[in-house]
């Protein structure tokens, strides 16, 4: 019991987390009488808040760098309608205009990061003008109009499902032989990470905590996957968000691109010193940053089958507090991906739940706001207190 | 005698695991001229603190008694409300604000919390006329250059009725023409009836001006010389500053010095700031395979400034010379480029820019030289871990696990992981500024025994310390620093403390003749 405490006061941040997002879930499971985890609803949590867990992927790591980047909700709206004007109007073919689409986020990555890395300028200011910028755009683009509607194979990229292997049945088997071969795959990991622990001699967590952990991930999984084979399967979207966290989550703890982000944040005076070129790493990762918005753009336009003028409006502040509540820290050097997905499910399901049970946008705004503002003030508390 | 303003008695400060000040008695008399001198690290600035209430009372043991008052100053506002003031180092102005707003600010001029423009004004320009500076008191503090900067701090210090005026290196930023100005408004104040205590490593300034001087050494009162009894000659101070003991012990070693591998050719170096105010001034030093070489030289002589501008040309402006390895002449210009031509460079502040300190061991480690643990950019974290356990035992790191973040290890900890961190990146050419700043014997005797080490590996070492017996116990030859300057180059036999002391202090001997 005793290393069982120890491991959750060592890991407060990433626990504290997890058991906010189970408690608030707990809390809509009682709210809505069960309804936030019919089938149904869970296909829908995930298609209404995929491009906000997309964006806070790509914001994670601004924010890790000690930067920000405002801008992302109105590069959703102008990729967009990029997107719109070539489909729509111009009848581009639907692959071309996503990499076209794609290409546009890179350059709006290329713009306002040569501001901030090489002229210096801070990232608040180049993207609060960002904002301006592709909003007005925006607006120019669309003619403050809506364009609708897109090609049908468009809706794949948000309404899409993985096809089944075979047709009968009301349960959809390959989600479930996923989520099976997902949780060996995790087993594996786990056991594997242990062993190569054990031989460098690293503290490693006593067995049944290991256990009992893999336990409840795979439960959760499975769980998971099982409600929505009773629906459709699995979303488009889901496959997307999960390719993002693999691919994000090794770049930043196995590659060198990602220790210069980190090493970038913590100490940027220190990263010079060791020779990392710190304004290109800047650089590089608002350009991602922009192919991420980009991405999620074309997401949220293929959603709403319409590329409209006021498209993710606010959008970026939801992805900053998704970045933050997962345990990020604004002075750069702290945060992971996986931290921002939590965070970003935290604001889903509130988003959901919240709708679920009727309270307007109104109150929705203001519970999410007091929801932020405890969640960092929990973790600058913990902070101090550690550093008393 | 009953004419003290200041006495100040057996004061004691420890900080965690270090004794700051030990038993330090200081006597000032009303209206002369006091100089605290001492190397860096004897205690001056600490002893100051403990006056103004920077350190509030009951942090320290001793008595304070000013006008013969017994004094427990809480904070720096309590010592000024008695008229205790003091003027740093770096100079505490808003560049933004005008000159009178600075004058009065905390203090303003104000009638129920609106501001009296006019009188603040008329009076700022009564307190300019009393320093001599004649600029309007509207002038914004950025415009008007460092020499006039420090007058404005002490028109401040006036306006608070000051009666003891404590100046930390006030001209350590100044050229000649403002240092004697400086010099001279102070006797002018003297003649007011304003004591001052000058902290000063310009030994010329201190023996020209003061009428008392106290030297500190190691956070003891040494002697206190009256001017006016003996004459205070520079090298009289010197043998009060230096006469410290060998106490800490340096590692026994025989060194094999082979041929010369890195050489400074020519080096002149631009404030980034003040572009026209040479920090390097036409520096040549060589470096040979397993040499320790030691540049000694007081704070503000240049020697960070020399190895930063060295190193990728991380500091200053307008550069030129060039380096050489090996009789080659190679291209420099930034810290990846440094670090591929072998060199590395150990910063004097490792938790501004030596670490990430909320980053693990390991990972500072490697940071330099992340291609040595990775193929095709994708890092091999068992390679890292045994790497990391590798220096880690070479080194002696003391640390439950390799996953501990830096921030929470000792000093001695730290620099030893900034050390491993450069040796990672197997450099032909370490320069290691104060490498054992701040850390306790036991770890400075294995910093010391590393160092050899690598000079015995057949590298060329360069040691910027501040510590006489650290340059002196350490290094085969030593470079000594005034001023931007090499004033000095000794080798090991012919020097002792107060021979490079005199260099420091830049009142060398003869035999530096050829060396500029």
């Amino acid at each position: 019991m005793q290393d069982l405490i120890n491991l959750f006061r060592n890991n407060i941040r990433q626990y504290g987390m997890i058991i906010a997002l189970v408690l608030i879930t707990a809390l809509f499971w009682v709210l809505t009488e069960g309804i936030i985890f019919k089938p149904l609803n869970i296909t829908n949590l995930i298609l209404q808040n995929g491009f906000i867990l997309v964006l806070a992927v790509g914001m994670v790591l601004v924010i890790i760098t000690g930067n920000i980047d405002l801008s992302v909700g109105s590069v959703v709206a102008f990729v967009g309608a990029i997107a719109g004007v070539l489909m729509i109007n111009n009848n581009v073919p639907v692959l071309l205009a996503i990499v076209l689409s794609i290409l546009v986020g890179a350059l709006i990555g290329v713009w306002q990061g040569f501001w901030i890395a090489y002229i210096g300028i801070p990232s608040f200011i180049v993207t609060l003008a960002g904002m301006l910028i592709f909003r007005g755009l925006t607006l120019y683009l669309l003619d403050g109009q809506s364009l609708a509607p897109f090609p049908d194979s468009f809706g794949v990229l948000s309404g899409g499902f993985l096809p089944d292997i075979s047709s009968s049945g009301e349960l959809h088997i390959l989600t479930i032989i996923l989520s099976g071969i997902l949780s060996l795959v995790l087993v594996y990991m786990e056991f594997k990470n242990r062993k190569t622990q054990l031989q460098y001699n690293f503290e490693v967590v006593p067995m049944w905590i290991t256990i009992t952990k893999l336990a409840l991930l795979v439960i959760v999984i499975n769980w998971f996957a099982y409600q929505l084979a009773l629906n459709k399967g699995i979303p488009m979207v889901l496959i997307i968000v999960f390719v993002l966290i693999v691919i994000y989550t090794f770049v930043m703890n196995n590659t060198v691109m990602g220790r210069h982000i980190y090493a970038t944040g913590g100490n940027k005076k220190a990263a010079d010193l060791s020779g990392i070129k710190t304004k290109r790493v800047v650089f590089w990762v608002f350009v991602n940053n922009g192919v991420i918005a980009a991405l999620a753009g074309l997401m949220f336009a293929s959603r709403l089958d319409s590329a409209t003028p006021a498209a993710g409006n606010m959008l970026e502040l939801d992805a900053i507090a998704a970045v933050f509540i997962g345990g990020a820290s604004m002075a750069g050097g702290v945060g992971t991906v996986i931290g921002a997905i939590v965070g970003g499910l935290v604001m889903g399901v509130m988003n959901n739940g919240m709708s679920l049970i009727g309270i307007g946008i109104d109150w929705q705004q203001a519970i999410k706001g007091m929801v932020l503002l405890i969640a960092v003030g929990f973790d600058v508390y913990n902070k101090n207190k550690a550093g008393n | 005698m009953s004419d003290y303003i200041l006495e100040m008695r057996n004061i004691t400060k420890t900080f965690p695991g270090v004794k700051a000040l030990d038993d330090v008695n200081l006597k000032v008399e009303k209206g002369e001229i006091h100089a605290l001198v001492g190397e860096n690290g004897a205690g001056k600035s600490t002893l100051m603190k403990v006056l103004s209430g920077v350190y509030p009372s009951g942090s320290y043991d001793g008595e304070i008694y000013f006008d013969q008052k017994e004094c427990h100053f809480k904070d720096i506002k309590q010592s000024e409300n008695v008229g205790i003031v003091i003027i740093h180092q770096e100079l505490a102005l808003s560049p933004f604000l005008s000159i009178a707003e600075n004058i009065y600010l905390g203090n303003e001029r104000q009638s129920k919390s609106i501001m009296k423009w006019q009188e603040t004004f008329a009076e700022s320009k009564k307190l300019l006329e009393r320093v001599g500076l004649k600029d309007s008191p509207e002038t914004a503090v950025m415009n008007i250059g460092v020499g006039k900067q420090q007058l404005v701090e002490i028109a401040k210090a006036l306006s608070k009725n000051v009666k003891l005026l404590i100046l930390d290196e006030p001209t350590a930023a100044l050229n000649e023409t403002d240092s004697a100005n400086l010099l001279k408004l102070l006797n002018e104040l003297k003649k007011q009836g304003i004591t001052s205590i000058l902290i000063s490593h310009k030994l010329n300034e201190v023996s020209s001006i003061s009428d008392s001087i106290t030297i500190l050494r190691d956070g003891q009162t040494i002697e206190t010389i009256d001017t006016k009894e003996e004459k205070a000659s520079e090298d009289r101070i010197i043998k009060g500053m230096v006469g410290r003991e060998l106490t800490s012990r340096f590692p026994d070693r025989t060194a094999v010095i082979g041929e010369t591998i890195f050489e400074v050719k020519d080096w002149n170096v631009h404030h980034p700031g003040q572009r026209d105010r040479k920090v390097i001034d036409n520096v040549n030093i060589h470096i040979r395979r397993g040499e320790i070489v030691g540049l000694a030289g007081l704070m503000g002589a240049g020697r960070t400034e020399l190895a930063m501008s060295i190193f990728g040309k991380v500091y200053g402006k307008k550069i030129t010379g060039s380096l050489h390895k090996n009789g080659e002449e190679i291209q420099a210009n930034t810290v990846s480029e440094a670090i591929k031509h072998g060199l590395a460079y150990v910063s004097e502040d490792r938790k501004t820019y030596g670490l990430n300190l909320i980053d693990d061991i390991k990972r500072n480690i490697t940071l330099s030289n992340l291609k040595r643990i990775s193929s095709n950019s994708i890092i091999d974290e068992n390679k890292e871990i045994t790497e990391a356990q590798l220096l880690r035992e070479k080194l002696n790191i003391k640390t439950p696990t390799l996953e501990q973040l830096a921030g929470n290890l000792s000093g001695g900890n730290q620099q030893k992981i900034v050390l491993s961190k450069w040796i990672f990146t197997e450099p032909d050419i370490l320069i290691l500024d104060e490498p054992t700043r701040g850390i306790d014997v036991g770890a400075k005797f294995e910093i010391y025994s590393q160092i050899n080490e690598l000079a015995a590996e057949g590298l060329g070492v360069l040691v910027i310390s501040s510590e006489l017996p650290e340059v002196l116990g350490l290094s085969d030859r030593i470079y000594v620093m005034n001023d931007g300057r090499i004033t000095g180059e000794l080798e090991r036999g012919e020097a002792d403390q107060e021979s490079v002391m005199r260099y420091m202090t830049g009142s060398g001997g003869a035999n530096n003749a050829g060396l500029n």
